[in-house]
């Protein structure tokens, strides 16, 4: 990689990177290889491709790329024909590879159908359009669906996410091409620091790591804190459950992250930078050293970047995977080589953070939305959302959704409209029950909030929170008491520990839950849960503490009447805690097949053949498995 | 100078000074378990928190920490802190049930246990106030005490529990812990804390055991002293 320090030298390097994305002669089949893609096997169907390839001596450019979102139809393949459509298949296994050349090769699409097409995409880093199609299109891709029709994607507005599952994340050309380092050269060569705090001011971008306090606000306390070095954080911790926006980006787009950081440092007057990620994240720590590397090599980190009066460089640094880390003090304490504890936050870390230098710390995804803010300036981000929240958020669909995955949306969307329209709504068309946002200490969101706009005041005043964005979807098999049980007994244990309240208290709530769950709650427990709940709010030293109460709050609120028939009726409507269920054989509707009784490891489930079934309580362990098995819904649990 | 009200009372405090500090200086108690005059406060134990009303705002605030500002109205005593206290000595006195400390300083404020917490049995009275650690890594400047691990599995103690090579048996985390779980047990000529036995150094005048030889080894070291001139105890100096 040649220096990059003109804007002439930019352009000659998105030249190399457009070729590469958009071959004029060569077929391009990329594979998303991210950690999730890698689980769903995309690893062994990348290598049956490249066995393919030598065996029938092809020509075609193979490619990893992040992640492209749909994670239920992972491993996704892209293909990106010269002057056709843009095609993806999913779902691919590798006995699958060879007839996807074969039709691939000779434009003949019968065998295995494509799961989308895209014949034009809206570059969002230019506005312009970028054509796939040249000339009329051929009568083979009709059939297909675009991409714009299927559910999942219809609705989803792919800013910070743009690139993830596009370029190659090992190629910064391409990163280039897709109009990266641009952002970083405005602001270096147009734009006076003040101004760039202005325009982050102006998109209302608020942080994405939890609290969404205003970026540019913070910026702006950093810039006018006095000290001789300043530092600028990025927080990539990520430790909610169920939770995997951060790595995404981290894997398939770190350019974006580190031009972010760039640009903050010049804006705020740092020198040096840090990225905090989880050692969990091997491949993020792969990519992003990469990343750094080859910015290094350009010049776009280092001493006087594009010319100017500015040097900054990045450091990687791995966590060790606590929760509690990514607490702003905790997260400081541990770059320092300290254990990972969180102080009170009566200095301010702009102020006095790491080194008890001016600090500025900011979320993955946060970082991310700066390059393309600053290319394309703060109006048309703050058209993006709603007046409180703007821009998009990337959420993590888990759970009971028949569509799983990564979701970037403008802030405002519904929940129904995440969970319906791109969730595709509830598997085996259960009902739904609730929507659990905000990580651990969030909280739920019951059906009657389904049309509830997410944006961070709103989750906040429905009792939960935006949080970084995690998103499980629930449905009437699920208890809600025992979901605030799983909630606090993750907190419990990663609480630092510090303080009183977080260390004993959780752990507190957490056994009145059990014993709720057990078939021993006491008259009182709701209103002890209640005020225990008050005390370790007030009385924690971070917010840890301060909002982990928030679980059983949230589902007090919402699912009060679930608490009291466990505690007064003694049974849990949802089936699920094991104490308060029986399992009984319905005799009209069991035939005697006996599937459940060679299934049920207790032996309770006995029977002769072709005659009604029975379990006996006394040894049934409520472990479902006959539940499960029974085909003729003869098993019912009360 | 700032002027602040506390639960009533006008008083004037040095800028910077803390809430804990100024309240106490005028008369005002607020209770603690983690605070110590030699040491930085850290705000583990929350007994301190206190109320303040900052313009329309509310809140609490950890008075060893919270530095006195102009114009402030402190409560020390309002029903958010009151609740916060009983909380904090109630999971306490579940957590460490045998330490009379614990139950002494309950029963002083009011506070009964709390029935529906089942104490723990494990017999120990750490109450992670972490005084020991700071002593150690502070004052003597040795750190042989941490924690290990973290939330309900959060352990006080040496490195990988092992008698540590750090320690030089001075006694100050015994002589600082409130509630008795460090204790430091002696013969006529050795001294055994923290899981490792010390020989002892008689007096060169008057042959008293006085302290361990490690502690005057490395008290020589730092400053400089030769080790022969601390060979004497204090009272022959
Ligand atoms: C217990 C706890 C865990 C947190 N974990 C994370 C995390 O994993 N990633 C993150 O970006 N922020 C996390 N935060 C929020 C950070 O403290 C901080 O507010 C954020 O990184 C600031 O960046 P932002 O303004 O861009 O959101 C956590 C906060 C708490 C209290
Ligand atoms: S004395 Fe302030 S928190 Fe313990």
């Amino acid at each position: 990689m040649s220096k990059i320090n003109t804007l002439d030298a930019l352009d000659k390097a998105a030249k190399k990177g457009r070729d590469l994305l958009f071959p004029s002669t060569k077929i391009r089949i990329s594979i998303g290889m991210t950690t999730n893609s890698i689980a769903a096997g995309a690893r062994s169907v990348y290598d049956a491709f490249l066995e393919e390839k030598k065996n029938k001596n092809m020509k075609f450019d193979m490619v990893k790329t992040g992640g492209m979102g749909f994670d239920s139809v992972e491993p996704i393949v892209d293909v990106v024909i010269p002057n056709k459509p843009r095609l993806a298949f999913a779902k691919v296994t590798v006995e699958k590879v060879p007839v996807l050349l074969e039709q691939v090769a000779r434009l003949n699409l019968d065998r295995e159908l494509p799961f989308y097409r895209v014949d034009e995409q809206e570059d969002i880093f230019t506005g312009e359009t970028i054509q796939y199609v040249k000339g009329r299109l051929p009568r083979v891709f009709s059939k297909i669906s675009l991409r714009e029709e299927i559910p999942f994607y219809k609705n989803q507005l792919k800013v910070v996410t743009r690139n993830c599952g596009v370029i190659d994340p090992e190629n910064m050309e391409e990163y280039i091409a897709r109009g990266g380092y641009y952002g970083l050269h405005k602001a270096l060569t147009e734009m006076k620091p003040d101004e760039i705090v202005q325009e982050i001011i102006d998109s209302g971008l608020r942080g994405r790591g939890g609290g969404g306090f205003p970026t540019g606000i913070k910026w702006r306390s950093c810039r006018e804190a006095e000290g001789d070095i300043k530092y600028v954080i990025c927080n990539g911790d990520e430790g909610d459950p169920g939770a995997y926006m951060d790595r995404s980006l981290m894997e398939g787009d770190p350019h974006s992250i580190i031009e972010g950081m760039i640009i903050g440092a010049y804006a705020i007057g740092a020198s040096q930078g840090y990225i905090y990620v989880r050692n969990e994240y091997p491949l993020a720590v792969e990519n992003l050293n990469r990343a750094v590397m080859q910015a290094r090599k350009a010049g776009l980190l280092g001493k006087n970047i594009f010319g100017q009066k500015f040097s900054f460089d990045i450091k990687i640094a791995k966590g060790a995977g606590a929760f509690v880390c990514g607490e702003s003090t905790a997260l400081i304490a541990s770059l320092e080589g300290r254990a990972g504890e969180p102080r009170a936050k009566y200095t301010h870390t702009v102020e006095h953070g790491l080194w008890d230098m001016p600090t500025n710390l900011n979320n993955v995804e946060t970082w991310n939305n700066v390059p393309i803010i600053i290319a394309r300036g703060s109006k048309w981000f703050s058209q993006i959302g709603t007046k409180t929240s703007s821009g998009t958020k990337v959420f993590s669909l888990v759970g009971k959704t028949n569509n799983i995955g990564l979701a970037e949306v403008p802030m405002g969307m519904t929940i129904r409209d995440i969970v319906y329209g791109i969730g595709g709504g509830i598997y085996n068309d259960r009902e739904f029950k609730a929507v659990q946002t905000g990580g651990p200490s969030g909280g739920c969101i019951p059906k009657s909030l389904l049309d509830l706009p997410v944006g961070f005041d709103e989750l906040a005043d429905a009792g939960s929170m935006m949080g970084s964005g995690g998103m499980i979807v629930m449905d009437d098999t699920t208890c809600m008491v025992d979901i605030a049980k799983y909630f606090l007994d993750f907190l419990a244990k990663e609480s630092c520990g510090k303080c009183t309240p977080c260390r004993e208290g959780i752990r507190r709530m957490r056994s009145i839950l059990e014993d709720i769950c057990s078939g021993g709650g006491q008259e009182g427990d709701i209103e002890l849960l209640k005020e225990m709940s008050d005390a370790i709010i007030d009385g924690s030293l971070c917010a840890l503490g301060g909002s982990a109460p928030s679980p059983v709050l949230s589902t007090l609120r919402y699912f009060q009447e679930e608490y009291e028939t466990h505690i007064k009726g003694k049974k849990c409507p949802a089936g699920v805690c094991k104490k308060l269920i029986k399992f009984r054989i319905l005799d009209e509707q069991c035939n005697g097949c006996g599937k459940c009784r060679k299934v049920c490891p207790t032996r309770a489930a006995t029977g002769s053949r072709r005659e009604p079934h029975k379990i006996d309580q006394n040894l049934c362990i409520q472990c479902r498995a006959c539940y499960e098995v029974c085909t003729f819904n003869a098993i019912i649990i009360e | 100078m700032v002027k602040l009200v506390i639960d009533g009372k006008t008083v004037q405090a040095e800028e910077g000074k803390i809430l804990l500090t100024v309240a106490r200086e005028n008369g005002i108690e607020i209770p603690t378990l983690c605070s110590h005059e030699t040491l930085e406060n850290t705000g583990a134990c929350r007994l301190c928190v206190v109320e303040i009303t900052k313009g329309k705002r509310k809140k609490i605030v950890t008075s060893c920490l919270y530095a006195a500002e102009d114009g402030i109205v402190v409560d020390t005593k309002s029903d958010r802190v009151l609740k916060v206290r009983r909380f904090v000595m109630q999971f306490l006195m579940a957590r460490c049930p045998t330490s009379d400390v614990i139950r002494d300083m309950a029963a002083n404020m009011g506070i009964a246990p709390e029935t529906r917490f089942k104490p723990s049995e494990d017999g120990k009275t750490c109450i992670f106030c972490r005084l020991c650690v700071k002593a150690c890594e502070d004052v003597v400047g040795v750190s042989a005490l941490g924690f290990a691990f973290r939330g309900v599995d959060k352990a006080l103690g040496t490195p990988y529990r092992e008698p540590s090579p750090a320690c030089i048996g001075c006694g100050s985390c015994a002589y600082i812990c409130p509630t008795r779980q460090i204790t430091m047990s002696s013969t006529e000529n050795t001294r055994s804390i923290c899981g490792k036995t010390f020989k002892m150094k008689a007096c060169s005048v008057c042959g008293r055991y006085f302290a361990p030889e490690e502690q005057l080894a490395f008290i020589s070291k730092k400053t400089g002293v030769d080790l022969e001139a601390l060979s004497v105890c204090s009272s022959c100096r």
